[in-house]
């Protein structure tokens, strides 16, 4: 693989094409990263808005700003779009930019299927979000989708369901591209065990994707037709069961969980090595550890369910399958503090990010710990608690990942340096408020609250205010992330093509901007 | 290194958002039918023939390449791999309507009636329900009915697909040795096998509706029976269409014995329908 041929033979400069329509029908997996990762931001601020309308209405107890019924529209839309439109889309968004150019190759394996997997994605959310004007508003039953609820919905719900299976079409076809470009496009010499970790971390993410959108297609198909062709899959008097839905659902959810954290997991085993100067520790286990956690999520699924009336043999299974994760993951969180253990530490904002996401993810690790105890769950089950839980490890965890990945890989991208006092002021601003937004939800949780319920009981009231004042200053300052981005787009400090001292890999090798086609001739790889 | 590795990155795919434009609305329309619009359907037909035309466009751009001589090995392992893939991606889709089948027979149907933990379940809610397949429910939902009888049409059809299979692998045999008669005739047979089996598939629904009262609504049994069928019999529709074009390409002259990436990709397909369809006759029609 050492040269790229081009469509035209008169088209010799290999520059983008002018105007809009380049971004419409590019091939160039730099333009589609960007496409990803600009679309990514823009559905992080529409899901960030509406949990502020969330917290807003829970700032005090009673009902003050929004109608019950809009809040479980906020709550539901906000899930779908944080998981599906702003975290799944950003690591797509770094793995074309970045994977390619990691593993030494030309482009993406299979350029025109993945102009088609992002450009699905728009059409995608247009038809979710346009749920808020039609009758019934948008979906409101959670987004867990769990029936019977969900089948008492409006006119949206057949949208969100068709939205689903476009949104898991456009995974799937990006999950495909992601293994072949790692199977088939890595520079001669560039062997599995030589990879970065994140192509690592990708490549196991990708099968899980293959496996898991499917079933959710199917999942939701089933739904579909619950509803308007009389089937009764999900309903006891038809012989279905409703809990059949949640254990099909859950075994996409438990392995989608772990698509939102395998590639936060490569990236910051990428940047902790820089910035601490010293070679990832424990290369190998890293990857078997990854390997683990992708086989374990396929057996855990009903910890999402042990309230639900499971048999005993069941409950147990699940609780000591679902606690056997500690262990590949705490071999992971092990490596990255011996990474930094007598290491040459520097803390610019990349770094900054992978520490916070260090020592936060392993809360939220903790507290799924605390979860995966069954008898225990019956007291945290849909309550604030599980809140917590997973807000540690998705916003501390994915979304400080995703950061922390813009703020490495900005300079390379665009060639220029983000300034760095702001961003250690976004790093630092966002680490107090999203402690201060999302640790009392723990206390809340265990003394009772329940989640998706827009009023409470008094007692809850001053952990709330506590947690929505946090909610605001951290919304706040990812509108200052969004400036930071600008600003570096627009211009700065020329990057060197080096960008950080200790920073290995072959992306440092290139220019800062990389010119448009990465790797026309295979690098050497030592 | 020699140019024989370069890799082919083609430029301008105006086709993915003709395709989008084409499935949103294809979907929209028909949401909006199912949501009782009466106009919908011809904003689904628009789309499903933006759909059509997109693969026109697109597959057609991607034969003339291929014809042209524009891929070579490495970016026929990429299209490889990517239809291996594409492939387990439809088992995962079936698995999960699978499961679905084996959760109803193995779990909520004997708990519904009185067994493990569903003891005051089948006293209170359910009184006297007692747990046989096929069944429709406690609450008998869409009434009496008739279970769809293995060893008539099923059968035949079995005979059919798995005889398909073996025309097709047949076909393919005769691609590699460049015995092109073989390949085309093999290929006929294949395609009107596969279209046999979707007439006598819509002979059986036939049957079913009207004689049998077995409809979609006839409980779980109607559900994941015509459900898993159902898929099934598209996804071997979509497959005959795949081997269709295959024949056409072949007769006017498409493809060697080294390069035929799209023919494989199509008899991959199809052995995938037919292993799914044993699966079928096992457990929804036999067992």
């Amino acid at each position: 693989m050492t040269t790229v041929t081009d469509t035209h033979e008169d088209h010799h400069d290999h520059g983008p094409a002018k105007g809009l329509m380049r971004w419409v029908t590019t091939t160039n997996h730099k333009d589609i990263g960007t496409l990803y990762l600009i679309f990514s931001l823009i559905m992080f601020m529409v899901g960030g808005a509406m949990a502020m309308i969330i917290r807003l209405e829970l700032f005090q107890p009673g009902l003050q700003f929004v109608d019950p019924g809009f809040f479980n529209q906020m709550t539901t839309v906000h899930a779908l779009v944080m998981i599906f439109g702003a975290v799944m889309p950003a690591f797509v968004g770094l793995a074309n930019w970045m994977l390619p150019i990691m593993v030494g190759g030309p482009d993406m394996a299979l350029p025109r299927m993945n102009n088609w997997s992002f450009w699905i994605l728009p059409f995608a959310f247009a038809m979710l979000l346009g749920t808020f004007f039609m009758d019934g508003g948008a979906p409101a039953g959670g987004w867990t989708m769990y029936p019977p609820l969900v089948l008492q919905g409006g006119n949206g719900f057949p949208f969100m369901i068709f939205a689903i299976h476009m949104m898991g079409i456009s995974s799937v076809m990006g999950a495909i591209n992601v293994i072949v470009t790692i199977l088939n496009m890595r520079a001669p010499g560039m062997t599995l065990m030589k990879m970065p970790l994140f192509v690592w971390t990708w490549f196991i993410t990708a099968y899980l994707l293959i496996a898991v959108m499917p079933v959710l297609a199917g999942a939701v198909t089933m739904l579909l037709t619950d509803r308007f062709f009389d089937t009764t899959f999900f309903n006891a008097a038809g012989g279905g069961d409703p809990v059949l839905f949640q254990h099909i659902f859950w075994f996409f959810g438990h392995p989608e969980v772990y698509i939102l954290i395998l590639p936060a997991f490569g990236i910051v085993s990428q940047i902790i090595p820089t910035f601490a100067r010293k070679p990832l520790f424990g290369y190998s286990s890293m990857v078997y550890a990854t390997s683990s956690i992708a086989f374990l999520s396929f057996i855990v699924w009903a910890h999402h369910m042990f309230t639900v009336g499971m048999p005993l043999q069941g409950e147990l299974f699940f609780m000591y399958a679902t606690m056997l994760i500690a262990v590949p993951t705490g071999v992971k969180v092990f490596n990255w503090i011996s990474t930094m253990w007598k290491g040459s530490m520097t803390f610019e904002t990349p770094m900054l990010f992978s520490i916070g996401f260090v020592i936060m993810f392993t809360i939220g690790g903790f507290s799924g710990l605390m979860l995966a105890i069954a008898p225990a769950d019956f007291q945290y089950h849909d309550t604030y608690f599980v809140v917590a839980h997973f807000h540690y490890v998705l916003v501390t965890g994915a979304i400080y990942a995703i950061m922390a990945s813009v703020y490495y890989w900005i300079p390379k991208w665009t060639g220029h340096m983000y300034n760095e006092k702001m961003g250690q002021w976004h790093f630092w601003i966002s680490t107090v408020s999203v402690n201060v937004l999302f640790f009392p939800q723990h206390f809340l949780g265990l003394a009772g609250m329940p989640r998706r319920i827009p009023d409470y009981s008094v007692q809850f009231a001053e952990f709330n205010m506590w947690s929505s004042i946090g909610s605001f200053v951290f919304g706040l300052s990812q509108v200052f992330f969004c400036y930071i981005v600008y600003k570096t787009i627009k211009g700065g400090e020329k990057a060197t093509d080096q960008v950080w001292e200790g920073a290995e890999g072959l992306e440092w090798t290139l220019p800062s901007p990389p010119p448009y086609h990465s790797f026309t001739q295979a690098p050497e790889i030592k | 290194m020699s140019s024989e590795n370069a890799y082919y990155i083609p430029h301008d795919a105006k086709w993915p958002i003709v395709g989008s434009i084409g499935l949103t609305l294809l979907l929209g329309g028909f949401a909006n039918q199912l949501n009782g619009s009466t106009s919908a359907s011809n904003v689904m037909i628009v789309g499903f023939l933006i759909l059509v035309y997109m693969m026109f466009g697109w597959f057609g751009e991607v034969i003339d390449e291929s014809e042209s001589g524009t891929y070579k090995k490495v970016e026929g392992v990429s299209f490889r791999m990517g239809m291996v893939w594409f492939i387990f991606s439809e088992v995962m889709f079936f698995a999960a309507f699978f499961g679905a089948l084996f959760y109803i027979r193995i779990f909520s149907l004997p708990w519904l009636g009185g067994e493990g933990s569903g003891a005051s379940t089948n006293e209170f809610l359910w009184g006297g329900y007692e747990n046989v397949w096929p069944s429709n429910g406690p609450g008998e939902v869409g009434g009496e009915y008739e279970k769809m009888g293995a060893w008539g049409l099923p059968a035949i059809n079995t005979l059919l697909l798995l005889t398909s299979g073996v025309t097709c692998t047949w076909a393919h045999w005769g691609l590699v040795a460049n015995k092109r008669k073989q390949l085309i005739w093999g290929l006929v047979a294949t395609v009107v096998l596969g279209f046999v089996f979707v007439g006598l598939q819509a002979l059986e629904y036939s049957h079913g509706y009207n004689e049998l009262n077995l409809t979609l609504g006839s409980g779980v049994y109607g559900s994941t029976f015509y459900m898993l069928t159902g898929f099934h019999g598209f996804h071997v529709t979509v497959g005959a269409i795949m081997l269709t074009v295959m024949l056409f390409r072949s007769i006017k002259g498409h493809f060697t014995p080294e390069n035929h990436f799209a023919f494989e990709a199509a008899a991959w397909y199809w052995h995938f329908v037919d292993v799914v369809w044993l699966g079928l006759f096992i457990f929804v029609y036999w067992l």
